[in-house]
């Protein structure tokens, strides 16, 4: 079975600045993995690429999503790669911050709607349909997120953890198969922590996802994860199940900024 | 005792003042006071007139902090007043018995207008419906899709052009030329936008404003085909059936054209507003690298904008051409641009009864202050620094709509 996701020799320079230096993983199906390494490591940076926020400078990206075939995605404008499945949430929080929380989830669902400005004007018996539907679904997904209490509240008046977990709600409306998460629990306390750690296990386990996330609490990380990726300074220096990531001396040295071979 | 801001006495704003009315007097010092007579060369000295500024300066510098200091003040308290007049409103329409009734009165009073008024407040109002249009569809570019365009008055001149052309060189009647002119503005938008929209915020505006500066050069300079600037007369007014309805009768066909058009542009434009398309307008507005991502396609989107929001101007320009019976490249200038973007903001953006009471504030006090025309543009500029200073959202900001969902078992 091949790879969801599969990144070969991906490189991405800005200027002078090689920010991801030549690295390869892929991510199985159903699994929960991490992204892990200092600030500045060029974690963020890899999800752009993927996403297509970046065109990376060197390397090949493919995705396959469950029962199609696998395909390059690459070079894909950010639209066109959500719309084959991938979804993600950002690190510094991009709400749409003047519409309310269900209207956010509402354009989650764009990719998945088919009125035109045609449409939209006349109103026909199938966009009103379509209309009525995406009021509802957005609505399941926010009683799933538990933000349902927020509905009509603007995005921008959200407490920060209800933010978070809308900016996962918001992924979770364009019917991802991947999801990737850019440091989810960044700002929570750790009881809305724990409640995240939950809800990815939920997703995983009844949407069938798989959850690629980036994050720096380590009790998340290693609760969660099968499979973790470290970098830094854009390179890839280890990858594993958490025990052996736990014991990687050279991953234990890049977070505690020892001097090798000191 | 240190004093408080909302008082109506305030020794600081007092000195900020007087600082205001000082600097003013010594800036307007050379025009305002010192006249020099060039033929038996000597100066005039007109005391007065400095008098008069100081005390101007004073004046309005001491309203102005205080209005400043109230707002300031009055932020995050709620508003007893307005909050009790809004509830009274929701009140009134949502109850069938109040909303009939006024709803009647107003469809009457639209449908007999022309006939318990003259023939000039029926040209006037026509006018003013007219800028409705201009103002509805430039909200779709600047009020939904966030772009700022400075150049809208060049479709307005699509449209109209195209009437005064086709009818010109092909006989081609007013009904024919309705929709092409707003066909011909919507292409026209295409063919802009595509390059012009790759830019964001003040580069657009820049080069928008440029788009229009460029056609209406054109329009001046093609003397042979567009008539040059004296543009293009003796166009013919709406025809009906082929009856002839004489002045007053078109005159009055005219306006109900342009209250059907109003009708259908905002009926348009609050169906866009609640569809796919305008949320994924209005994402984009807020966040366009968001918006990428939960897949809408930006440049398509930036694209629909721009060409839906062209095509109202060229709707609206037809009607103007058949209105005026005559078109000449001046009347699409960028002032023309600047007036519809007044409506918008001053109106509220997105609001559509803030952009109908700003077509109608900006197009009706134009026509009756005509004696004031020579200070238009001083009086656009204080009314636009005084809303952005006060009311930023406009006269009648925008309400969000609300959905309602059943709850399951509830
Ligand atoms: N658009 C950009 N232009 C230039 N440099 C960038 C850009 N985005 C990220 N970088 C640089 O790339 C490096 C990696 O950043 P990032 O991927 O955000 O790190 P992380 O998410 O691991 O903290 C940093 O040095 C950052 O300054
Ligand atoms: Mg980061």
């Amino acid at each position: 079975m091949a790879a969801v996701l599969d990144v070969q020799n991906l490189t991405m320079d800005f200027g002078g600045l090689r920010a991801v230096n030549d690295v390869s993983l892929s991510v199985q199906e159903g699994q929960i993995v991490s992204l892990i390494g200092p600030n500045g490591a060029g974690k963020t940076t890899f999800f752009n690429c993927v996403t297509g926020v970046y065109n990376p400078t060197r390397g090949a990206i493919h995705i396959c999503p469950p029962g199609k075939k696998q395909q390059k995605i690459n070079g894909m404008k950010p639209n066109r790669i959500t719309e084959r499945g991938l979804g993600r949430t950002f690190q510094n929080i991009r709400l749409f911050q003047n519409m309310t929380v269900l209207e956010n989830v509402m354009i989650g669902r764009h990719s998945r709607l088919n009125a035109g400005i045609l449409g939209a004007i006349l109103r026909g018996p199938s966009t009103k349909k379509e209309e009525y539907q995406v009021k509802e679904d957005s609505y399941r997904i926010l009683e799933k997120i538990g933000l349902t209490v927020f509905a009509n509240e603007l995005a921008k008046n959200l407490p920060y953890g209800a933010q978070r977990r809308l900016e996962i709600a918001r992924a979770l409306a364009t019917d991802p198969f991947l999801l990737l998460l850019d440091e989810p629990a960044a700002g929570m306390n750790p009881q809305e922590t724990q409640d995240l750690i939950r809800l990815i296990l939920t997703l995983r386990d009844t949407e069938q996802l798989t959850v690629f996330l980036i994050e720096h609490d380590m009790s998340l990380v290693m609760s969660l994860s099968e499979n973790i990726f470290v970098v830094d300074y854009g390179s890839l220096i280890a990858q594993g199940s958490p025990d052996e990531i736990k014991q990687n001396q050279r991953v234990i040295k890049a977070y505690l900024g020892e001097v090798v071979d000191a | 005792m240190k004093p408080l801001n909302k008082d109506l006495f305030n020794m600081k704003r007092l000195k900020v003042s007087l600082a205001m009315a000082f600097w003013l007097s010594v800036v307007t010092f050379p025009i305002m006071v010192i006249k020099i007579n060039t033929i038996n060369d000597t100066v005039i000295w007109r005391w007065g007139n400095l008098a008069l500024i100081v005390i101007l300066g004073l004046f309005g510098s001491y309203i102005w902090n205080y209005a400043l200091d109230r707002m300031k003040e009055r932020k995050g308290e709620s508003n007893r007043l307005k909050e009790t007049l809004s509830g009274l409103y929701q009140r009134l329409r949502s109850n069938p018995k109040v909303k009939k009734p006024v709803l009647a009165a107003v469809v009457l009073v639209i449908a007999a207008f022309p006939f318990i008024t003259s023939m000039y407040s029926t040209s006037i109002l026509t006018t003013a419906l007219i800028y409705v249009v201009l103002g509805l569809g430039l909200n779709i570019i600047i009020g939904l899709g966030g772009l700022l365009h400075l150049g809208y008055a060049a479709f307005f001149a699509v449209g109209a052009y195209t009437y005064a052309l086709l009818y010109q060189y092909f006989q081609i009647d007013f009904w024919i030329a309705l929709p092409l002119g707003g066909l011909f503005a919507f292409l026209f938008g295409l063919l802009v936008g595509i390059p012009v929209l790759r830019l964001r915020g003040d580069y657009l505006a820049i080069v928008t404003l440029a788009f229009g500066e460029i056609l209406r050069i054109i329009l001046n300079n093609w003397g042979p085909v567009t008539g040059g600037p004296d543009g293009i007369s003796r166009i013919p007014r709406p025809s009906f059936f082929g009856i002839d309805l004489k002045l007053q009768g078109s005159i009055n066909l005219t306006y109900y054209i342009m209250v059907l058009m109003v009708v259908i542009t905002i009926i348009v434009v609050r169906r866009l507003e609640d569809s796919r398309i305008g949320r994924a307008l209005e994402a984009m507005k807020e966040d366009e690298v968001a918006a990428e991502a939960m897949g809408i396609d930006i440049m398509k989107s930036k694209l629909t904008a721009f060409a839906l929001g062209s095509m109202w101007a060229g709707f609206a320009g037809v009607v103007m051409a058949a209105k005026t019976t005559k078109v000449t490249p001046d009347s699409f200038g960028l002032m023309e641009s600047v007036i519809v973007l007044c409506i918008v903001v001053l109106g509220g953006m997105g609001s559509i009864p803030g952009i109908l009471l700003g077509a109608f504030i900006f197009k009706i006090v134009m026509e009756y202050f005509r004696v004031f025309a020579m200070y238009r543009m001083l009086i656009f500029g204080a009314v636009l620094v005084i809303m952005m200073v006060f009311k930023p959202d406009g006269l009648i900001p925008k309400i969000r709509r609300k959905y309602t969902v059943e709850k399951e078992g509830a």
